[in-house]
């Protein structure tokens, strides 16, 4: 008995009873949907995931203003500065680990040019800054020497800024007033897109710290040294683990922090957040899927009950196609293919509604989701395992009737 | 075409019901030889349906043994029993025994899904022997679409479609009006005359008649055994 016959015979069998196939297949198209669909959805958030630690750079490690303990009162992080310009250039010149540190400092407030204003945040660097957030500058140029140490009013923009400003126009060369000071614009920054919290990370100007300091802030802080974050930015390779700990002995020395007393300041190390994050987001995308292939396995079991339903009513069949010549391996194949052909069917429905609930899910709810190929090639094996595993019982209990018991079954 | 088709010695069948035995069968013994028409008759219960399914190889004899077309049978396999089948025989039953919602060609063409025929003369073997029972332009239709006659023709269409040595025929009048019954067994004489041997079982006095021998049983023996002067259907029907 050939293969071509035995497949028709099982769709003719299953178009006979239309609906209680499509019913039972139900089972198997909602878990296969659900399954594509939650781990396209977690593959989406992971590939986000990966797309902030590239944006953010590698291997980067914030410094952070930490609290002093005044008259027994500790204040909040970066409640007040503690850390300086000079414990920057410290870490970047005195630690082998360090490619680079960028000590900075933020403002934010109105930005003017011409009629239009915008209000934004800004970032008073050193080019470091630029190296360690591994961002390019699209159009114009770096801040020079000169311009570094002698607060000189220029400033870099940030793609939302400049569309905002300046719409398509170029905004080189152009004066825009921040918090009133003017300062020219001789570069633009890359498309960064958003950070990890959501924020629009192009909503920037960055200036020179000195010009940040002096002219841009304000007099309260014209005389410090002090800044609100130290970025840091380990070798490619290097441990962090010991650059973070060499950075903490020296900043410790350099407080004069005295053996038992706290750090005065924080050290954060972004790219582990990102990475426990991306952990988290990759476990949760394997527990949607193990919960979406449960309703696999129920649409499995609803196969085996349906299966077991039509052997017991076409018994008398099963002993007719036995009388005129099936043997127990027809009649098995006969079943198994039936309940094969009715979960791959599903299986098939199912990666289709999966790859349209993925994109209605991506258009509706703006969640980023990733089909895979992998997980549909998986999901269509499974639902023929299924079909295989709940199919085979039924179909060898057929198997073993006896052809004249099923002849005489009523 | 002669020869001994069907030889039983001592063949017996016993049901096991909890801790009873009803013995259905007991010892049956004879030869059909190639080329006959045997009727079988006797009483309810008597075991004629038991011998027949002994004979169409569908069930295993408690005792006694068998050889179909020279072949001993009664020690096969499954498998092989279901190869004999297969091959060598046709079954036609009072009920029909008919796929629903399938066309009459395919029910025809259903035992050759089982054998070695390639697929493509499957068809037209299968249509020349509903043309033969006369059903050619039926060929479309489902069982439900069909009348009891035409539905027995179709059956014995199937049943012949194999080209078997031997059909069994368990009361194929039973459940058709006394005109169809004598169409049927017109047919089956027709039949038996082109050199297919036939077994039918019937209560019926007159369709035992059309056959050439008629074996009466009782209580799972055989106690009558008489060559008979075949009636002529096909005459009846004129
Ligand atoms: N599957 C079975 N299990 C138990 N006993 C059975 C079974 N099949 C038949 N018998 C018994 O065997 C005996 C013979 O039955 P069988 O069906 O051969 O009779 P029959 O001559 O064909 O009767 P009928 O003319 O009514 O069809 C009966 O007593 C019956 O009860
Ligand atoms: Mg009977």
């Amino acid at each position: 008995m050939n293969f071509v016959a035995t497949l028709r015979i099982a769709l003719l069998a299953l178009r006979v009873n239309k609906m209680r196939s499509a019913l039972t297949m139900l089972g198997i198209i909602i878990g296969v949907a659900a399954v594509i669909i939650m781990i396209a959805v977690g593959g989406g958030a992971q590939a986000r995931v990966e797309e902030q630690i590239r944006s953010l750079g590698s291997n980067i490690i914030i410094v952070l203003s930490g609290s002093v303990t005044s008259g027994g009162a500790r204040g909040g992080t970066g409640s007040q500065p503690t850390i300086s310009e000079d414990d920057g250039y410290a870490i970047g010149r005195e630690i082998e680990e360090i490619q680079a540190a960028a000590p900075t400092l933020r403002g934010s407030g109105q930005v003017v040019a011409g009629n239009a204003n915008w209000s934004t945040v800004f970032y008073g660097i050193t080019p470091d800054y630029l190296e360690v957030r591994e961002w390019a500058i699209i159009e114009g140029r770096g801040f020079e020497q000169a311009e570094m140490s002698g607060a000189g009013k220029v400033v870099l923009i940030g793609q939302t800024v400049a569309k905002n400003l300046f719409g398509d126009a170029s905004p080189l060369d152009q004066v825009i007033r921040v918090r009133k000071v003017p300062l020219t614009v001789i570069g633009v920054l890359e498309r960064k897109g958003q950070s990890m919290t959501g924020q629009d990370q192009d909503d920037i100007l960055l200036m020179p710290i000195g010009t940040a300091r002096k002219r841009v802030l304000g007099s309260a802080l014209a005389k410090s040294r002090s800044v609100g974050s130290i970025m840091v930015k380990v070798n490619q390779g290097a441990d962090m683990a010991s650059a973070d700990a060499r950075m903490r002995e020296l900043l410790r020395q350099r407080h004069r922090l005295q053996p038992g007393q706290d750090d005065d300041f924080f050290v954060r190390n972004l790219s582990e957040i990102l990475q426990a994050q991306e952990a988290s987001s990759k476990v949760m995308a394997l527990l949607l899927a193990a919960v979406a292939s449960v309703s696999l396995l129920v649409g499995g079991i609803g196969i085996m009950n349906i299966m077991l339903v039509s052997v017991t009513e076409r018994t008398r069949e099963i002993g007719l196609r036995m009388a005129v010549g099936a043997r127990a391996r027809d009649i098995l194949t006969q079943f198994l293919v039936e309940a094969v052909t009715l979960s791959l069917i599903g299986g098939a429905i199912g990666i289709l509604l999966g790859i349209g609930g993925s994109m209605l899910i991506a258009e509706l709810a703006g969640w980023r989701t990733q089909l895979s190929v992998s997980s549909i090639v998986l999901a269509a094996g499974f639902a023929g395992a299924i079909g295989i595993f709940f199919g085979y019982y039924p179909a060898k209990k057929a198997s073993r009737l006896l052809p004249i018991e099923a002849l005489r079954y009523e | 075409m002669s020869g001994t088709l069907i030889r039983v010695e001592e063949l017996a069948k016993e049901y096991r019901m909890g801790n009873n035995v009803v013995p259905a069968l007991c010892g049956v013994s004879l030869e059909i030889a190639a080329g006959e028409f045997v009727a079988v008759m006797g009483p309810s219960g008597s075991g004629k349906s038991t011998f027949m399914n002994l004979l169409g190889c569908l069930d295993h004899p408690s005792g006694g043994r068998y050889w179909l077309d020279g072949q001993e049978v009664s020690q096969l396999s499954g498998d092989e029993l279901a190869r004999v089948r297969n091959r060598k025989l046709g079954f036609v039953f009072q009920h029909f025994n008919l796929l629903a919602r399938t066309s009459a060609l395919d029910n025809v063409a259903l035992p050759l899904l089982y054998s070695e025929m390639p697929p493509n003369e499957r068809t037209q073997h299968a249509k020349q022997r509903l043309a033969q029972v006369g059903l050619a332009e039926r060929m479309d239709h489902h069982p439900a679409q069909l009348s009891g006659g035409q539905q027995q023709r179709v059956a014995i269409a199937r049943a012949l479609v194999n080209d078997p040595r031997l059909v069994l025929a368990d009361e194929p009048t039973g459940a058709l009006d006394s005109r169809t019954s004598v169409e049927i067994m017109a047919l089956l004489q027709q039949l038996n005359r082109e050199g297919i041997t036939i077994v039918v079982v019937t209560h019926e006095h007159d369709i035992a008649h059309f056959a050439g021998r008629i074996i009466s049983f009782r209580d799972g023996k055989i106690i009558e055994d008489k060559p008979n002067v075949a009636n002529d259907a096909a005459a009846q029907l004129t």
